[in-house]
C-alpha cells in the first residue's frame, strides 16, 4: 500500500541572527492511508516542526535544507502558494494543540466552520450552515443550533477542541496532522477527545499523523509509531511492538518514565542523563559528519 | 460537559461603565442639539441687534429675557451661536476622525501584516510625519488648500492618520502571531482574506477607542484653526471663531470667551471619557 505521506531524509535548520541550529537531522517516516501514526519524542525533539513542515506553517526562520515530503504522491515542500492553499483544509488539515487560542475570538463558531466548506466544497451559505450543524452533531455537541451562534469564549476548552476537530474533518481530508491535540485539556476531557478523534478517523478513513509526547496516548490510538530524539528517528514500528518490546534503549527509558494505566503502582524512572548525553553527542557527531561531507 | 460561565455581554459591561455612560450620554445630547439646531436655537445666530450689545447671561443683573447666555459685540444671541457651532464641531470630529482612521488603519494593517519592506517604508513615513508639529502642519495645509470645511477635514486626516497607523500596526503584528491565524492558514484561506476577515475584527475594539480619542483631538484642532481664522467662513458660527472674537472683548464681556471654551472642554472631556470607558470594556486583556 503506497503511503499518503512520505517523508524522506528531511533536514531542517532554524536560522536566527547568523546562528544555524539543526532541528531535524534526516527524518524519514511514512503514513499509510487510514492509519494513525504516532510521532513521539520529548520537548525539542522536533516532532512539532515535522508537523509544521507538512502543513506549510513552519516559521520563516526555518529552512528545509534537504530531503523530501511527498503527500499523495506529490512533493509539498517549496510548493507554490496557490497550490498549497487549495490543498490545505481540503486534502490536508490540522487539529491544533491549544483549543483556547486556535479559534478566532471575534467570530462566531458557525462562520469559522462554514469558511472551510464554502472555500473548498463550493457550498452556498445555506448549505454550508446545514453542514456545519451536522458536523457539530458528529463531534457530539448536543445543542449545535445554539453553538453555531456563539463566540469561542462562550465555550469550554473541550467544546472548542470538538469544534476544531469538526473543522479538520469538514472536507474529509486524506491526512490530518494532530499536534498534541489533548495536551492543553484536563485528563477527563482528554479521554473523550481522544475517543472522538479515533471515532471520526475510523468513520472517515482519514490518516492521522499524531504528534505527542504521551506514550499512553500512543498506546491507545496509534497503529504505528516513530520515536524522535534530537531531530533523529531512533525507532519506528507497529505501536504495540514498540511499546511492549522497545528495541532502542531510549524508547525503553521513555516507557519507564511514562505512567501506565495497566500497571498502577510501578515506580517511574527518569530517562538517564548519561543516555541523553550520549544521544546528543551522537547527534553532534552526525552534524560534523554532514558538514564535512 | 460543564460550560464556562459566560462573561457579561459587551453592551451590558458598557452600560455599567460610568465613563461610557456620561461620555456617551453627553455626546448623544450634543448630536441631537446639532441635528435639530434650527429648531432649538431661540434666535437666528446671525441676526444682529445693536440694542442688545453685550447683554450679559441670565445670572447677571442686566440680563435680557429670551437671551439666556446674553449677546455678543454685535448683539447676536450667544446660545443660538453655540448651538449652531456644535454642528461644525461634530461634523469635523466625526468626518475627520473617520478619514484619519481609514487611512491609518489601512496602512497600519498592511505594515503590520506584510512586514518586510512594506513595513519599513510605512514606518519611516510615520516617523517623518510625526516629526512635524501637528498644529503648524495643519495651518500650513489649510493655507495651501484654502479655508473651508473640506480643507479642515482633509488637514486633520492627513496629519493624524499616524496615530492610527502606529497602534494598528502594533496590534496587527501581535494578532498575526496568534494561533487562530495559523489555523486560518491551515484551512487554506488567502493572506488577504485572513487579514480582512480574521485579523481586522480583532483590531476593531482598539479602533473604536482610537476613534473617540481622535474625535476629541479633531474638535481641538478645528477650534484652533477657527481661532486663527483658517477654518470656516465667518458667517457660519463656530466655537473657535467665537473664542477668537470674544478675546477682543474679554474685559467688557468675559462670557463671550468663556462660554465657547466651556463647550469645547466639555465635548473633548466627554469624548475622552467615552474612549477610556470603551478601552476598559473592550480591551481583551481587561476582559479576561
Amino acid at each position: 500500500m503506497s503511503a499518503i505521506l512520505d517523508i524522506r531524509d528531511l533536514h531542517l535548520d532554524i536560522v536566527a541572527s547568523r546562528r544555524r541550529n539543526h532541528i531535524l537531522r534526516g527524518v524519514s517516516l511514512d503514513v499509510r492511508p487510514g492509519e494513525v501514526h504516532g510521532l513521539v519524542g520529548e520537548s525539542g525533539a522536533g516532532k512539532t516542526m515535522v508537523g509544521k513542515v507538512v502543513l506549510g506553517i513552519a516559521p520563516p526562520t526555518a529552512q528545509v535544507t534537504g530531503g523530501s515530503v511527498r503527500f499523495d504522491g506529490g512533493e509539498i515542500t517549496h510548493m507554490p502558494d496557490r497550490a498549497r492553499r487549495s490543498l490545505m483544509g481540503a486534502g490536508l488539515a490540522l487539529i491544533p494543540q491549544d483549543p483556547m487560542t486556535s479559534l478566532n475570538p471575534a467570530r462566531r463558531i458557525g462562520d469559522q466552520i462554514t469558511d472551510v466548506l464554502r472555500l473548498h466544497l463550493g457550498m452556498g451559505a445555506g448549505e454550508a450552515g446545514e453542514r456545519a450543524l451536522a458536523l457539530l452533531r458528529d463531534v457530539h455537541i448536543r445543542n449545535a443550533g445554539r453553538v453555531v451562534r456563539q463566540y469561542p469564549h462562550e465555550l469550554s476548552g473541550g467544546m472548542r477542541q470538538r469544534v476544531l476537530i469538526a473543522i479538520a474533518f469538514a472536507c474529509r481530508p486524506k491526512l490530518i496532522v494532530a499536534d498534541e491535540p489533548t495536551t492543553a485539556l484536563d485528563v477527563t476531557v482528554q479521554r473523550q477527545v481522544l475517543r472522538l478523534i479515533k471515532e471520526m478517523q475510523e468513520n472517515a478513513g482519514t490518516a492521522i499523523l499524531f504528534v505527542t509526547h504521551d506514550l499512553g496516548v500512543v498506546a491507545k490510538i496509534c497503529d504505528r509509531v516513530t520515536v524522535l530524539q534530537a531531530g533523529r528517528v531512533l525507532e519506528h514500528g507497529p505501536a504495540r511492538r514498540v511499546i511492549e518490546e522497545p528495541e532502542h534503549p531510549y524508547t525503553r527509558a521513555l516507557m519507564k518514565a511514562t505512567p501506565r494505566y495497566d500497571r498502577p503502582g510501578d515506580l517511574l524512572e527518569p530517562v538517564p542523563p548519561a543516555l541523553v548525553d550520549e544521544l546528543n553527542a551522537a547527534a553532534a557527531a552526525y552534524d560534523r559528519e554532514r558538514a564535512g561531507a | 460537559m460543564a460550560e464556562l460561565a459566560a462573561p457579561l455581554p459587551t453592551w451590558r459591561r458598557m452600560a455599567a461603565n460610568g465613563r461610557v455612560l456620561w461620555g456617551g450620554g453627553f455626546l448623544l445630547f450634543l448630536a441631537l442639539v446639532a441635528l435639530f439646531a434650527p429648531l432649538l436655537a431661540p434666535h437666528d445666530p446671525l441676526e444682529q441687534d445693536l440694542m442688545l450689545q453685550y447683554v450679559p447671561p441670565f445670572w447677571a443683573e442686566k440680563a435680557e429675557p429670551g437671551f439666556v447666555f446674553g449677546a455678543d459685540n454685535l448683539g447676536r444671541d450667544i446660545l443660538s451661536r453655540l448651538i449652531h457651532g456644535s454642528r461644525i464641531a461634530l461634523t469635523v470630529a466625526i468626518v475627520a476622525a473617520f478619514a484619519a482612521g481609514l487611512l491609518g488603519t489601512v496602512l497600519g494593517l498592511l505594515a503590520g501584516y506584510l512586514g518586510g519592506w512594506v513595513d519599513a517604508v510605512i514606518s519611516r513615513l510615520v516617523d517623518i510625519w510625526m516629526a512635524f508639529p501637528a498644529v503648524l502642519l495643519a495651518i500650513v495645509l489649510v493655507a495651501v488648500l484654502g479655508t473651508g470645511l473640506h480643507s479642515v477635514i482633509i488637514a486633520i486626516a492627513v496629519i493624524d492618520w499616524t496615530r492610527f497607523c502606529r497602534v494598528v500596526r502594533a496590534e496587527t503584528m501581535a494578532q498575526k502571531e496568534q494561533d487562530y491565524v495559523a489555523s486560518a492558514v491551515t484551512i487554506g484561506l488567502s493572506r488577504f482574506r485572513i487579514l480582512v476577515r480574521e485579523v481586522l475584527p480583532n483590531v476593531v475594539p482598539l479602533l473604536l477607542v482610537l476613534l473617540t480619542l481622535e474625535m476629541g483631538i479633531a474638535v481641538i484642532v478645528e477650534t484652533i484653526l477657527s481661532y486663527v481664522g483658517l477654518s470656516i467662513a465667518s458667517d457660519i458660527p463656530t466655537w473657535g471663531g467665537m473664542i477668537s472674537a470674544g478675546r477682543q472683548y474679554v474685559h467688557q464681556a468675559p462670557w463671550l470667551l468663556v462660554l465657547p471654551i466651556v463647550c469645547v472642554v466639555l465635548t473633548v472631556l466627554a469624548l475622552n471619557a467615552l474612549g477610556d470607558g470603551l478601552k476598559d470594556t473592550l480591551d481583551p486583556v481587561m476582559r479576561k
